[in-house]
């Protein structure tokens, strides 16, 4: 059989996971750490320390600011220093907790043993609640609060859990280092998630280019499901390489042959997506009360002189990061937070590390430096490339024009910003730039309209 | 031969004929029967459908200035006052008469005062780049520039420096239809009072930041001292998140605010006279004086009293010439209340 | 490093440009291109030398002193506009023909709509159209020099031309294969008579496999195009075999091939979509079929895909993409 992939475009960029040898290594504490308030989609969360107190790792310094938020602990033990806007990696200021580290005291009641726990709790309600404590969201980029995606709306039940390991940027390991050394705590992790959302079957969905995970979760898997029926339904599913097969729309199509509609949620289909880091995070969080103060950073890039998989806790400056390995190399040019595709160009290396943080990715002028733009010569790759089925030479005309109306009838709404129109035009046209803006009006004006319904 | 010539006539007028009749049925059904008054206010319009009245066009406003029952809500800022007075007259309304209006931007960072830490690449556009991150310098707050107003002026109105990489308004030319002040996602651009003679002061400056990193990432910034807010004896500069904005409508364009602003971000134009600094702070210090020698007569005035008691210490400051961050920082925040009460009372009275 | 550059998203870009593509298409004319020029000989080698070099001189000495804008010669597509307008030339074209011909290509098809993406038509088979209008005694003079190295089997007239000339006088098609001894293996490698992309068929379609295999054209707009008019002429030719040729006559013969890999499928005047390329073929296959059989020129390529040019905005328009989850 076939591997399964996404049916409509997408793109093959060079794989580039030279960092994928790289075990993950804990970095050692930094001095201080500055915690932002805004580390998930949705309001700021709201500090519950004040200057001068002693906190300790794990401990809740913040609190949800609403119901698409979530609670934010301490990822060191120390000294609330400041509580004030400090600029993040685009240079906006946000609330961020400064705290100087000192030792490092965790919390009474969090597992710090490397022992694996495989029994799972029967009580959803607990372990929800514990999800939400924890302050988990999801860390596949969107940082959605997870409780929240776990609890499905009334109404609409859900079929299947996706596990996504597919990792489809290049550069990025971190979730490759996961699945090869903390493959059990994933597979646990999906076992609670699973139960949580009372469905049968749970599918981690991994890209051909990693043989070596998919190979080393399936015999997870199976062990597993010698122990307990609670491992029933788990399974390993390889799909083809192809970008952004990570995408929630194009993996749930790749998983389940179902797209989800227009302006639709993935549980429209019957489907919820989970990262893999997120599923060590529940397993962290449900297994071993451990709230998230740490995730693992890939730091790479061809002209980076050491390529390494760091577990960082939240709150780290950048430039400690890159410090610790070396300093930011001469010919890079630009370093960027994510994958090279999706990830955001960084403008202030002072800014801290969040939760949703997963690379840091030096690249030299050759490699990231744009084109001269041409006029189009309609080749229509952009069309051939955009895994949504849009047509962004068109919407990138119809954006300069600020034709709102001709944009939502050709769907720009749909746009995931995946970046594969830019990333194929031969004329070097910065579609992507217009057509994201323009996205936003549209679905400004969207949602403007459903207010007065 | 001759048949079909005919024929070739006869078929012709029977088919124009038909065609006539069609047309004039049509034309019938879908006549709109409209005001005249909407074809003679949009004939005195300025015609330019620039959308600086709130409305899609000169059409669209001649319709609702018809609509309504008054002209109150309804003001072509590119015609102005000439242009409302006509359209007055062909309604019958009262005139609205507006002071004119110009488009100020209100951001100083030139190449040389705010130093680049990050290079810009993507489409030209402040829109796009302000969604990305905080820009090129230090400051979240200033110019993009990118030039998304002068792309949105349609009068020509606006152009980039090439040397400070800031938008230049030419007077002239700016209609004050406001769609720089929309363009710009930084909200730099504001529309002011053009003033008599087109004499007008402001802070060209929009950092709400603190003071010491304002001060690092631009020299021409407003890093909140505060001082023009208590020299400024008409209570027009409103002061709040670390930045002072001069209130137009308050405002008597006495230059005071500009003389002692320590960081030249208060910006007067079109004055007839360059600006006398030393002769202000000395006037400024003349008034305190007097001031400070009745304090008992200004005594029981205690409301402005006692908001304008901080006034007197920061003004000495820099009329020593000496406007350094230290001194600036400690009147910005806490300014003696000892020295005067009343110093404003006085002031105004005189004037 | 001392400032960091900061733009949006996607970091890296694909290997591949305007440039890189014109050039793929360039190499994928060039088997036919040296095929050409050992049947037809150095006459051949000059009307191509001629075209290429007045289609891209004509390019820069437009673009920067009539239109003053930086010159757009790098890209290569002035000079896949003058190979495929010299391989729609006969051989012996004189060289001021081939000069007005890439004049009109560049200066009236191309430059007049705003260059390289905003023409309408394609400006080689506009340049082609032209010269054939104003000087048709040149453009269907096929009397050919001989090929290089001793190569034969050179006559005065296409296999299209005699068919149709042949018709006219009251022969019927299998007499006039017989009589002028057209065999369609000879037309696969080395066509008879005509210009430099009709001579041989291999010779294309090696380049266009070579298109497709580096991706840069998909296969939609001539597949249509070759499956339309082999389903008409097999349908007319079963009809009538004595008045209409067959599919490998006619796949084989004129400018069939090279308009259906090379021409048809040029980005600019093609439509985006799948579905409105296959359209597009059809109407291409359709139009080419009608001129042949029933049009006073033997040859109706070029008409077909310039009628066809026309309508891409409708097809644009009509016809979008398959949109993710709007089934």
């Amino acid at each position: 059989m076939a591997t399964r992939t996404f049916s409509i475009g997408g793109v093959h960029p060079k794989d580039a996971k030279i960092s994928r040898g790289c075990a993950i290594e804990p970095l050692p504490l930094p001095p201080t750490v500055y915690i932002s308030m805004s580390q998930h989609i949705g309001a700021p969360a709201k500090p519950l320390v004040a200057v001068g107190d002693k906190v300790k790792v794990g401990q809740p310094v913040a609190e949800p600011g609403g119901f698409v938020s979530a609670f934010i602990h301490s990822s060191v033990s120390g000294t609330v220093k400041s509580i004030g806007p400090r600029k993040d990696l685009a240079g906006n200021p946000q609330t961020c907790i400064e705290i100087a580290v000192e030792g490092d005291e965790w919390m009474e009641g969090i597992d710090t043993s490397d022992t694996l726990v495989t029994t799972i709790d029967d009580d959803n309600k607990a372990v929800l609640e514990k999800i939400r404590l924890a302050g988990v969201v999801g860390l596949g980029g969107a940082t959605f609060p997870t409780h929240v995606k776990l609890s499905p709306p009334p109404g609409k039940t859900c079929e299947m859990l996706i596990i996504n390991g597919c990792e489809c940027e290049p550069y990025l390991t971190s979730d490759f280092r996961t699945l090869l050394e903390k493959g059990e705590q994933v597979v646990v992790g999906a076992a609670i998630l699973k139960q949580v959302l009372h469905v049968d079957k749970a599918v981690i969905g991994i890209e051909d280019n990693k043989p070596e995970a998919i190979k080393h979760v399936r015999s997870i898997i199976k062990e597993f499901q010698k122990i307990s029926s609670k491992y029933a339904g788990i399974s390993v599913m390889p799909l083809m390489k192809k970008y952004p097969e990570g995408g929630e729309k194009q993996l749930i199509d790749a998983v389940m042959h179902r797209q989800v509609r227009s302006g639709g949620l993935p549980i429209d289909v019957g489907a919820v997506v989970q990262n893999v880091a997120t599923a060590l995070a529940v397993y962290d969080a449900v297994q071993k009360n451990k709230p998230i103060v740490d995730n693992s950073v890939t730091v790479t890039g061809e002209c980076f002189p050491k390529q390494a998989n760091l577990l960082v806790r939240v709150g780290t400056p950048l430039q400690y990061i890159i410090d610790y390995l070396g300093g930011v190399p001469a010919d890079a040019v630009k370093v960027i937070s994510g994958g090279p595709m999706m990830g955001k160009a960084i403008a202030n290396l002072d800014a801290a590390t969040v939760k949703g943080t997963s690379a840091l990715l030096f690249l030299r002028a050759d490699q990231t430096v744009r084109g001269q733009e041409s006029q189009c010569i309609r080749c229509g790759r952009c069309a051939d490339a955009c895994p949504m089925g849009l047509e962004p030479f068109l919407l990138n005309k119809l954006a300069k024009n600020a034709d709102m109306e001709q944009l939502e009838a050709n769907a720009i709404q749909d746009c995931i910003e995946c970046g594969c129109c830019l990333y194929s035009c031969p004329a070097n046209i910065p579609l992507l730039d217009r057509i994201r803006i323009a996205k936003g009006q549209v679905l400004g004006i969207i949602r403007a309209r459903n207010a007065k319904k | 031969m001759s048949t079909t010539i005919l024929w070739t006539l006869v078929i012709i007028t029977l088919l124009g004929l038909v065609l006539a009749v069609v047309l004039y049925f049509v034309a019938l059904k879908f006549k709109v029967v409209e005001d005249p008054r909407i074809d003679e206010v949009e004939k005195v319009m300025p015609g330019a459908n620039c959308g600086g009245c709130g409305f899609a066009g000169c059409r669209a406003f001649a319709e609702a200035a018809v609509k309504a029952p008054n002209l109150d809500n309804n003001y072509c800022p590119v015609g102005g006052n000439d242009v409302m007075a006509k359209v007055a007259a062909i309604l019958g309304y009262e005139i609205q008469q507006k002071a004119p209006m110009v488009a100020v931007v209100r951001c100083n960072g030139t190449c040389e005062a705010r130093p680049r830490i990050n290079e810009y690449q993507g489409v030209q556009s402040c829109r796009v780049k302000a969604a990305l991150y905080a820009g090129d310098t230090g400051c979240s707050f200033g110019c993009l520039g990118c030039g998304d107003c002068v792309e949105a002026c349609q009068f020509g109105a606006l152009s980039m420096d090439p040397v400070t990489g800031l938008p230049v308004v030419d007077e002239e030319k700016c209609t004050a239809c406001g769609a720089c002040a929309k363009a710009c996602p930084k909200a730099i651009i504001e529309l002011r009072a053009k003033g008599p003679r087109g004499m007008r002061m402001y802070v060209s400056c929009v950092n709400k930041d603190r003071g010491p990193a304002v001060k690092k990432a631009c020299a021409n910034a407003c890093i909140g001292c505060g001082i023009c807010a208590k020299t400024c004896t008409h209570d027009a500069i409103v002061f709040e998140n670390n930045v002072a904005y001069i209130d137009f409508t308050k405002c008597k364009l006495c230059r005071e605010c500009e003389a002692v602003c320590p960081t030249g971000a208060i910006h007067g134009v079109n004055y007839p006279k360059p600006l006398d600094v030393e002769g202000i702070k000395a006037r400024i210090a003349a008034r305190k004086a007097a001031a400070a020698a009745a304090p008992a007569e200004g005594g029981p005035s205690s409301q402005i009293a006692k908001e304008n008691a901080h006034q007197a210490q920061p003004t000495a400051a820099p009329a020593e010439g000496a406007p350094s961050s230290q001194v600036t920082k400690e009147n910005a925040h806490q300014g003696q209340p000892s020295a005067v009460a009343g110093g404003k009372e006085e002031t105004n009275k005189e004037e | 490093m001392s400032k960091l550059l900061v733009s949006p998203s996607p970091h890296i870009h694909a290997d591949v440009s305007t440039k890189s593509l014109m050039r793929d298409v360039v190499i994928a004319l060039m088997p036919a291109v040296i095929a050409s020029v050992v049947f037809y000989g150095w006459g051949e080698l000059l009307v191509l030398g001629v075209s290429v070099a007045s289609c891209v001189l004509l390019e820069y000495l437009i673009t920067r002193y009539l239109l003053k804008k930086t010159s757009t010669v790098g890209d290569f597509s002035a000079v896949v506009t003058g190979l495929l307008l010299a391989m729609n030339l006969p051989a012996t074209t004189p060289w001021w023909v081939v000069l007005i011909g890439a004049a009109f290509a560049i200066g009236v098809a191309k430059l007049t709509f705003g260059g390289l993406g905003q023409n309408v038509f394609n400006p080689a088979i506009a340049g082609r159209v032209f010269l054939l209008v104003s000087f048709p005694t040149y453009m269907t003079h096929w009397e050919v020099p001989q090929g290089l190295f001793g190569v034969d089997a050179i006559s005065g007239a296409t296999p299209l031309g005699i068919i149709k000339e042949g018709l006219m006088q009251g022969g019927s098609v299998p007499e006039l294969m017989a009589q002028h001894g057209l065999s369609y293996t000879q037309m696969l490698y080395a066509n008879l008579g005509g210009s430099a992309g009709e001579v041989c068929a291999l010779a294309l379609v090696a380049g266009f496999l070579y298109l497709l295999a580096r991706r840069v054209v998909k296969p939609w707009i001539t597949l249509s195009i070759v499956c339309t008019v082999a389903i008409l002429t097999t349908a007319f030719s079963l009809a009538d075999p004595t008045r209409f040729t067959g599919p490998a006559f006619n796949l084989l013969s004129g400018g069939m091939l090279l308009g259906a890999c090379f021409m048809a499928t040029d980005y600019v005047t093609s439509p985006m979509s799948n579905l409105g390329g296959i359209i597009f073929g059809i109407g291409i296959g359709l139009l080419t079929v009608i001129i042949r059989y029933f049009g006073a020129y033997p040859e109706g390529m070029s008409f077909a895909i310039l009628i066809m040019n026309a309508t891409v905005p409708l097809l644009n328009r009509w016809f979008h993409q398959k949109k993710f989850g709007r089934a």
